[in-house]
């Protein structure tokens, strides 16, 4: 049970800025997905929300409380390291139970306390192990377990599964899923590089890139609407085809002539003062279909073909530096060096200009 | 000749010696033993290596055998025969040499060398290896604590000789301890600096132990259970620390109870019974820099985000430090540990220097180099050689086993 609220949070080594003006507002019970490149600053968010780095500047509350300079251990947070962080000397029991003994919890109480969790992690037979005696996935909910006995407000997760194998991620990031709809009052915040983590467990997520938020947003807003090229770019695999060309009809519906001398329509509007503006026209590789020629938005030499089964992956001819991929349901070998139109529905087409989606613009 | 150039010469002639033998062995092994040509070419190379590892082993085995393994034997077959090493006498020399209470004194002294340096010098280098690790200046601090290391124990000697010097009362005092003393009129400021403070130090020390002595028995009394060689090692470690805190705890009173000497300079070095502390100082200075350098790095090694993890837990400076960090980097402590307690039992250069056994402080290695040397006693030297070596086996098979486990 925490809100948590960040107001022009930054933070700076010296002269270097590596987040500026982080501002948001995470609402009790929230499972609050970071991604973004590596470098962007996700984790050294995370590590300034548990006081592990220090906030050079803006607010950091909890509950209205501001958090700035309260040591970590006073914030109510627990936090799951990528490398679990587990003592090594101590015993799964001891691993749980430091934080209760240093808090003088009494011994009733944390028996208790780690029985419970232990049950809930399936960890009740190796409490007396040491963590070197365990695999990976249960290193794992070890740790996770040392977050639950001591009953936080915030829960904090550092890419807690980017060093399990791929099995144990799915399976982990389902339990950690679980793990949520079991706690329903406690606030999560999750950081990760791997989209399919943010876009399964989210209830929002951050974007973070170049030191900043990029959107913020459940994970199909993220999607279906994202704010500016960099979201749209990131989310989704393979990302999304960004086409240049310049609107020729405004109105309800908007034509864009593209570069490659194709056209599309699409379903944001436009005003008559947009006539000419240039644009990058944004497509999702999924949402392309073939359509005879003439009457596309793109046309294009099949150079490589990726049948994954359900899918083919159709990549085209580089023009530039841009590449176009196409996702096409089935299985479609015979389209290598040929000659393919493709088009989408309207309702599907992305448009950008100077970065930001046209969708997003005031008034 | 010029001794420079003869070293000069030994170093030419010694290594380019090895490099002769090891290039000359290995080309006899390719080309003329087993050449890697003909029918059997595959098979020769084969042979070859398994041959090679033996033929770099040589030189060592070699010289180990014939400067380690043959005296340890020979050693003890003198410590069979008599004074001359003619007449075999059995463990004659064994019983001669325990009716002495010069050996006494020495088994004695050496018992007290064991159990003060190693955990001083470990404490100390544990200590200088925390404080030093986040600061700016934390590696030149490092450097001169490190130093002594460099100097040899007779250079030492000689040095700390000079800090214990003692000139006539009416003198100027050159060595830095008396300097200091003769400072100590017997005022209120003496007893404060000189009895109230060691008292109350000796006393958090007993304080510590007896702390100590009740984490260890506080499981055992609880009922937990545990192996064997686990509660032995809590009996163990529970009488060490009843023991400490008696004897500190004693220590205390007499502090607070002496009548200081106020205003006559000490010849510290003949003080029966704590000259013995006056001359592990020096080891304990030399070997100080060797345990920090090892724990230092063994700090560095211990992963960042479980002290971060422990930090979020709550833990403080000293529980992350206590709880933490030495847990885990236990077995290094051992190791140093060990290794200290090794160079301890062998300790002879700094008592040879320094009293020569004089005034109690007679030591194991040098009572063997006075038996050996001075009073050309072969049997009894030798018995007490092989005294030395069975008590440092143990240690060196406990501190070869602690290091391999390490390294794994």
């Amino acid at each position: 049970m925490a809100n948590l609220k960040l107001v022009g949070v930054e933070k700076a080594y010296g002269e270097v800025k590596v987040l500026k003006d982080i501002d948001l507002d995470i609402k009790s019970g929230e499972l609050i997905v970071f991604v973004g490149p590596s470098g962007c600053g996700k984790s050294t968010l995370l590590r300034m929300i548990a006081g592990l780095e220090r906030i050079t500047g803006g607010d950091f509350t909890i509950d209205d409380v501001r958090m700035n300079e309260v040591p970590p251990s006073e914030r109510g947070i627990a936090m799951v390291f990528q490398s679990y962080a587990l003592y090594p000397h101590m015993t799964v029991r001891d691993n749980m139970a430091f934080a209760l003994k240093l808090a003088k919890t009494p011994q009733s109480e944390i028996d208790a306390a780690i029985d419970k969790a232990a049950r809930v992690l399936q960890l009740t037979p190796y409490l007396d192990r040491l963590p070197k005696a365990l695999s990976g996935g249960q290193r794992q909910r070890v740790a996770i377990g040392r977050a639950i006995v001591r009953n936080p407000k915030v829960y904090l997760f550092d890419e807690p599964l980017s060093n399990l194998d791929a099995a144990l991620r799915v399976a982990t990031r389902i339990e950690i899923a679980q793990l949520k709809e079991a706690m329903p009052d406690s606030t999560m915040i999750y950081v990760t590089h791997d989209q399919v983590e943010a876009m399964t467990l989210a209830s929002r997520i951050v974007v973070l890139a170049g030191g900043g938020i990029a959107q913020v947003g459940t994970p199909l807003e993220l999607y279906e609407r994202p704010e500016n090229e960099f979201v749209a770019q990131f989310i989704g695999s393979p990302s999304m085809n960004l086409l240049s060309g310049e609107i020729v009809e405004t109105g309800a519906r908007t034509r864009i002539r593209l570069e490659g001398g194709g056209e599309a329509w699409s379903t944001i509007a436009t005003e008559a003062r947009d006539k000419g503006l240039k644009v990058n026209l944004g497509v999702r590789p999924e949402d392309l279909v073939p359509a005879s020629e003439g009457t596309g938005l793109y046309t294009g030499e099949v150079e490589i073909t990726e049948a994954l089964g359900e899918v083919t992956l159709l990549y085209f001819k580089k023009d530039g530096d841009r590449q176009v991929v196409a996702k096409l349901p089935g299985i479609h070998r015979e389209l290598r060096h040929a000659s393919v139109t493709l088009t989408a529905d309207p309702a599907k087409i992305h448009l950008f200009s100077n970065g930001r989606s046209l969708l997003y613009r005031d008034g | 000749m010029h001794p420079a150039i003869q070293a000069i010469l030994t170093i030419v002639i010694g290594v380019g010696g090895c490099i002769g033998y090891f290039w000359a062995s290995n080309l006899f092994l390719d080309k003329v033993l087993f050449p890697a040509r003909g029918p059997e070419a595959g098979r020769n190379i084969g042979r070859a290596n398994m041959i090679r590892p033996w033929l770099f082993l040589a030189p060592a085995m070699i010289a180990l055998g014939l400067y380690l393994a043959y005296p340890v034997f020979a050693t003890l077959k003198l410590s069979l025969f008599s004074k001359g090493g003619d007449t075999f006498v059995g463990f004659g020399n064994y019983a001669a040499m325990m009716g002495e209470a010069k050996f006494w004194e020495s088994m004695r002294s050496n018992a007290l060398w064991l159990v003060v340096v190693p955990a001083a010098a470990t404490a100390f280098g544990l200590l200088a290896a925390q404080l030093t690790d986040r600061i700016w200046w934390g590696n030149i601090a490092k450097s001169l604590i490190f130093m002594p290391m460099a100097i040899s124990f007779v250079g030492a000697s000689v040095i700390w000789k000079l800090i214990y010097d003692a000139r006539a009362a009416d003198q100027a005092q050159i060595g830095l301890l008396n300097t200091i003393w003769m400072k100590f009129e017997g005022g209120i400021g003496s007893v404060l600096i000189l009895q109230i403070l060691p008292a109350i130090m000796l006393g958090v020390f007993a304080a510590l132990m007896v702390w100590l002595l009740w984490s260890l028995i506080a499981p055992m009394a609880r009922g937990m259970r545990e192996g064997i060689w686990t509660r032995l090692g809590r009996i163990l470690g529970a009488a060490i620390t009843l023991g400490l805190a008696l004897v500190t705890a004693g220590w205390a009173i007499g502090a607070m109870t002496a009548d200081l000497p106020y205003g006559t300079p000490q010849t510290w070095l003949t003080i029966p019974f704590w000259n013995n502390f006056f001359l592990m100082a020096v080891l304990i200075w030399i070997q100080t820099g060797f345990a920090m350098v090892i724990l230092s790095a063994a700090l560095r090694g211990v992963p960042e985000d479980t002290i971060e993890a422990a930090i979020l837990d709550g833990a403080n400076a000293f529980q992350i430090f206590f709880k933490i960090k030495v847990p885990q980097i236990m077995g290094t402590i051992v190791v140093v540990w060990t290794t200290i307690t090794i160079v301890v039992l062998k300790v002879f250069d700094i008592v040879r220097a320094m009293t020569n056994g004089q005034w109690g402080s007679q030591v194991l290695a040098n009572y063997m180099y006075d038996k050996l040397f001075t009073a050309q006693d072969w049997g009894v030297g030798s018995a007490a050689a092989m005294v030395i070596m069975l008590l440092v086996t143990p240690i060196l098979v406990w501190n070869v086993y602690s290091a391999r486990k390490e390294m794994r």
